[in-house]
């Protein structure tokens, strides 16, 4: 299934956020949203999974989820959101309760899904005994128990250290490798996009605009950390975003 | 720097003074003291105790310890003890059980829907002020001058606190789980149950510890009129013949009473609260 972004437009209140966003999202591919702080696109990113309404503009899902799929558009947030009140276990099971998947069932996905992200010895611990990184992981985990068409992250890493950072692109790697998904990936840090994005559009300062799309052909699974062919795509991604970033940075905050 | 990574540590030079960096991080973080509560407690009671005997407290201002002791055990003995603290008891289970519970109900509805919040929050603010002792006559005529009107008023005393911090503390749900409940596509249902209701759970608790304290107050208060027994009315009944020994042990059921409610409420959120950091 491909997501395509239709002349989107946004504004809060008279501060314009967004502006013309046209977009294709094709399906088995990793798309990164790169921008100066502020450049709306994070709201983009909650426009394309239905949790805001564009001003104008549209989002189409084209083509039909895969089988089997429960939650075709599922994010995967910053902080995380992890009920503290439920162990490992429950907070993945809880996107799986609603649909009617119960018992022998849900217990098959949520063992799949645990493995998959390297939880399963900590499938009863609640959210307060985990590290940073294990709870994305946890977060990661409940995203792919719907088997979802398209994973809408919004910068899952940057609340990590960067040693986490780095194990946990490694395993997001690692899963896209094993069976490809399709992704919005949206992140300030252009050595996470480089990493992992098959297409990296770069949005200008607000009101936001697509400044380039830039393509990276070589596979993700030959990407390396401090790869010198991704240095130069991150050296010519900052080129673009230096002065934008320095003008957000200097911007006062009227919102 | 760089000195410090090249090679061997220079020998110290006795000639430089050199001082022990002082500690100044302590204090300011609360640590647990279990028993100075009770010296606190057993040292208030000796004073009054030593005052009371020798003679520079008079037995007109403060009843001496031991025979408020000896009352209470006279209490005890005589099985009048049981027959005050069963209908007061009943009085404050159902009492505050039906004004917890409505309070707890108003209080979610307003935290969920915008109407009932603009409708019944002023209402709210309004009832909340009143002293409900106030009201006893209109609800004796209104509920019977038997239990009803003591149901009624402990119910009543309840039931404001117990709205305001309820829909208090379903503001005060993280909004990112709520948002994330709905990108998973739960029904309405489900994310009031599983996300806003164990969320509001610490701010619904702390919040039935003032309604409770208040609902042992009322109990004192709805037993003044139309009640042979209940604690309440032995309190009342020995201040109205300035019998100081009744009066005293009295007093202390009722703050037994109230330590045995705030130690229930601590349980219970050390079982189901125990997810908090």
């Amino acid at each position: 299934m491909d997501i395509r972004l239709e002349a989107i437009s946004h504004a809060y209140g008279d501060t314009d956020v967004l502006e013309d966003i046209t977009l294709d999202i094709p399906a088995g591919r990793i798309v990164c949203l790169v921008g100066p702080s502020g450049c709306g696109k994070s709201t983009l990113l909650r426009i394309i999974g239905g949790l805001e309404r564009p001003g104008a503009g549209r989002v189409l899902q084209v083509g039909a989820p895969p089988e089997g799929c429960l939650n075709p558009l599922t994010y995967v947030f910053q902080d995380f959101a992890l009920l503290p009140w439920r162990t490992v276990r429950g907070n993945v099971s809880l996107v799986l309760e609603d649909h009617g998947i119960r018992r022998a069932r849900a217990r098959d996905i949520i063992d799949d899904v645990l493995a998959r992200t390297k939880l399963s010895d900590f499938a009863g611990a609640l959210p307060k005994q985990l590290s940073g990184g294990m709870k994305q992981r946890v977060a990661i985990a409940r995203a792919l128990a719907v088997n979802p068409a398209v994973m809408l992250m919004d910068e899952p890493l940057s609340a990590l250290d960067s040693q986490t950072r780095e194990l946990l692109m490694d395993d997001l790697i690692a899963l896209w490798t094993r069976q490809p998904f399709t992704s919005v990936y949206v992140t300030h840090n252009l050595a996470e996009a480089v990493r992992l994005g098959h297409r990296i559009v770069v949005l200008s300062r607000r009101p936001g605009r697509i400044c380039e799309v830039v393509e990276i052909d070589k596979p993700l699974a030959e990407r390396l950390y401090a790869d010198p062919d991704l240095d130069d795509v991150q050296r010519h991604l900052w080129e673009l975003m230096r002065d934008e970033a320095r003008a957000a940075e200097e911007e006062l905050i009227d919102v | 720097m760089s000195d410090m990574t090249a090679g061997p540590r220079a020998p110290a030079d006795p000639d430089v003074p050199a001082m022990e960096v002082r500690f100044r991080g302590g204090g300011f973080a609360p640590e647990s003291r279990r028993w100075v509560g009770v010296a606190v407690f057993v040292a208030l009671i000796a004073l009054v105790e030593w005052g009371t005997r020798a003679g520079w407290i008079s037995p007109l201002t403060l009843p001496r310890p031991t025979d408020v002791f000896g009352t209470f055990v006279e209490l005890w003995n005589s099985g009048l003890l049981f027959k005050h603290l069963g209908p007061s008891l009943s009085r404050l289970a159902v009492g505050a059980a039906l004004g917890a519970s409505a309070g707890i109900l108003i209080g979610v509805l307003i935290g969920l829907f915008s109407y009932v919040r603009a409708g019944l929050v002023p209402l709210v603010a309004a009832l909340f002020p009143i002293p409900k002792i106030a009201l006893l006559p209109l609800f004796v005529i209104w509920f019977g001058i038997d239990e009803g009107s003591k149901y009624a008023l402990i119910g009543f005393g309840t039931f404001s606190p117990t709205v305001v911090a309820t829909y208090g503390a379903v503001d005060n749900v993280d909004r990112s789980l709520i948002r994330m409940g709905q990108s998973f596509g739960l029904s309405w249902l489900s994310i009031v149950r599983k996300i806003v209701l164990p969320g509001a759970m610490p701010g619904i608790l702390s919040g039935l510890r003032i309604s409770l304290a208040i609902a042992i107050i009322l109990l004192v208060a709805a037993e003044m009129l139309g009640a042979e027994y209940g604690i309440g009315a032995y309190i009342l009944q020995a201040g109205s013949l300035y019998d100081l020994e009744r009066l005293f042990a009295g007093v202390v059921i009722l703050s037994l009473l109230g330590l045995l409610v705030s130690a229930t409420i601590a349980q219970i959120e050390r079982r189901i609260l125990g997810w908090r950091t």
